[in-house]
């Protein structure tokens, strides 16, 4: 059977921001089950090979579990900065919406009730959920 | 317990700075920080500058200033901004002038110094390119010391070229809070990186406050009377993010996550020349209605060179849009980029070929768009850009666009005025040496008439550190 895929525009949302020649992509969960699917799912290479037609690479990745977030540093993604860039969106601002057009497999392959990170200590984690269920 | 309150007034050059009076007059705040510097601006400033020599700094200073300064000085809110650009003496003269205009008896502390045009040599350049042409600026991301030291020195207004963004804040913070930015002892760096994290959350404006919200954006209020942000902190270590009661707008875990983490890169080495910032372990708490409250963050040792930004000439960019309606919109326009690139070819205006964009259907998002019905396309404009390497090749190719009008595909409507010409930077960073900067920045204080008479000749000042 084939695996359902979801967009994760309907999950999660993404900022975009710019430095120099370099996308700077915050890609963030509303609750540590669905940064678990995330951070299973929207690996370095997923978002390199997802943006291939704009930006060259490398893409690092780096995991905020307290925060639900991953983020995301794109290198030679912006037509050489915002000063040099023909492109309508000079500054990259729609490429956070652009990484929300991924698909992933949904619901993920391993149970999100048992993700790998997620750090919610009672005594110093942030509480498990963000307010206003906004973004699924 | 004392604890310090701090506006965040303006997010970029161009920016409403009609919130920041709402900030001086029902903020409770003591400081407001202006943030007028993106890396685009200084290329913006840079042409500015060219132009004029008594230019190079950002021009709306000068109206923001007329339109709150009085009811600052009226409450002894002390403001901070680093309008001054690649000119900051310029701009501490004609910020002397306004205050002379208003009639206000202030003090205006100018920070400069972080100029290297003249100092190339000394960069330790990221990529290592020899045949980089001189760039047009090139400056240093100054700290938080100078401006700390130019509100102790009584600076109500104090003007800064290019200092790191966080660091307008911190410098306010650490003048209310009284940490010693010196190195002369021990620096708890923890309690920098908290002060510069609430400058990191505050120099956007709205960007906090729920404007640009990538979240549930339908939620949130009254965009339209947006608060600006402020950050409290603490001297026993507590950073609560908030906005004026009753303005627009929104402050959730939400937008301040996701300014938190804003182009900071590595989160745990977020770095700015007064400390790198851990946000590894951070998490945000709710604190009641629009404010939350920002937790653990740690601090490290600051890096010991300072990140420079140079802009070099990068040839021009010529550019025009023109819009085309149903039926056969898409193919239309399509039709006319076909036209004005056989065009480009003929009269050899570049060795590149022009790009174009469908705005409307995919000039965002490119070939990651998801397909339209081409039958179904209402209107969609052509935004078509060519590369030259002169300025005439480049205004050329931009009065290519109204013939269209007469002799391309039909309906061709709404040509819009854009900028036919662009002038393109590329941008190098570099670093330099903690001691060879410390060395060259200034800090003059003077009553604001010492600056109206005074020009744009350095007199006197004050060597930092």
């Amino acid at each position: 059977m084939r695996q359902p895929m979801r967009q994760l525009a309907d999950v999660a949302a993404c900022r975009s921001g710019d430095k120099g020649n370099i996308l700077d992509l915050s890609l963030m969960a509303p609750n540590a089950t669905v940064y678990a699917v995330l951070q299973q799912h929207v690996t370095a290479d997923a978002v390199r090979h997802h943006l291939a037609p704009w930006a060259a690479g490398p893409v690092t990745r780096y995991e905020l579990p307290r925060l639900h977030a991953l983020k995301f540093v794109v290198e030679a993604a912006l037509d050489g900065g915002a000063a040099r860039s023909g492109r309508a969106d000079n500054l990259g601002k729609t490429l956070g919406a652009a990484l929300l057009r991924l698909e992933i497999p949904w619901p993920p392959s391993s149970s999100p009730s048992s993700p790998s990170s997620p750090s919610e200590g009672p005594d110093t984690g942030p509480p498990p959920d963000d307010e206003g269920g906004s973004h699924a | 317990m004392t604890a310090v309150r701090v506006g965040g007034g303006l997010g970029f050059y161009g920016d409403s700075y009609r919130p920041a009076l709402n900030l001086v007059e029902a903020g409770h705040v003591q400081y407001v920080a202006f943030d007028h510097l993106a890396e685009l601006t200084l290329a913006i400033l840079a042409k500015d500058r060219r132009r004029d020599p008594s230019l190079g700094y950002a021009r709306d200073l000068l109206p923001l200033l007329r339109f709150l300064w009085p009811a600052a000085v009226q409450r002894g809110v002390r403001l901070i901004s680093n309008a001054g650009g690649l000119n900051p003496m310029a701009a501490g003269a004609a910020a002397a002038q306004v205050a002379h205009d208003l009639g206000l008896s202030a003090r205006i502390g100018v920070v400069h110094g972080d100029d290297f045009r003249g100092r190339l040599d000394l960069v330790e350049w990221d990529d290592s390119d020899p045949s980089a042409p001189p760039p047009v600026f090139a400056n240093a991301y100054v700290g938080a010391a100078p401006i700390l030291s130019a509100l102790d020195q009584g600076a109500d207004l104090v003007i800064t070229g290019r200092v790191a963004d966080s660091a307008l804040f911190l410098g306010a913070i650490a003048h209310a809070l009284h940490w010693d930015l010196s190195g002369a002892g021990p620096i708890d760096w923890n309690r920098l990186a908290l002060g510069a994290v609430a400058g990191h959350l505050l120099e956007c404006s709205g960007q906090v406050t729920g404007g640009n919200h990538s979240g549930h954006w339908q939620s949130i209020p009254d965009l339209d009377r947006i608060g600006y942000p402020i950050a409290e902190l603490s001297d026993t270590g507590t950073l609560r993010i908030t906005k004026v009661p009753g303005s627009g707008g929104r402050v959730t875990r939400d937008t301040v996550r996701e300014q938190l983490l804003y182009e900071v890169h590595d989160p745990s080495r977020y770095l700015t020349p007064d400390v790198t910032v851990d946000l590894s372990e951070t998490w945000l708490a709710d604190a009641g209605p629009d404010m939350v409250d920002v937790c653990d963050v740690r601090g490290h040792v600051r890096p010991d060179a300072y990140k420079v930004l140079a802009g070099c000439p990068d040839g021009f960019l010529g550019q025009g849009l023109i819009g085309f309606s149903w039926p056969d919109a898409l193919d239309k326009a399509e039709a006319a980029a076909a036209i004005l690139a056989r065009q480009v070819q003929a009269m050899s205006l570049s060795t590149t070929a022009p790009t174009a964009e469908y705005l409307g259907v995919s000039s965002f998002h490119g070939p990651l768009a998801a397909p339209v019905d081409r039958g179904r396309v209402n209107e969609v404009y052509l935004r078509m850009t060519l590369r030259t390497a002169t300025r005439g090749a480049a205004d050329a190719f931009a009065r290519l666009f109204p013939p269209l009008a007469l002799s391309g595909p039909p309906t061709a409507s709404g040509l819009l005025g854009v900028d036919r010409v662009r002038e393109l930077f590329w941008s190098r960073t570099g670093l330099i040496p903690r001691s060879v900067l410390d060395r060259g920045v200034r800090v003059d204080v003077r009553p604001a008439p010492a600056f109206y008479a005074g020009g744009s000749e350095t007199r006197g000042g004050s060597t930092l550190l």
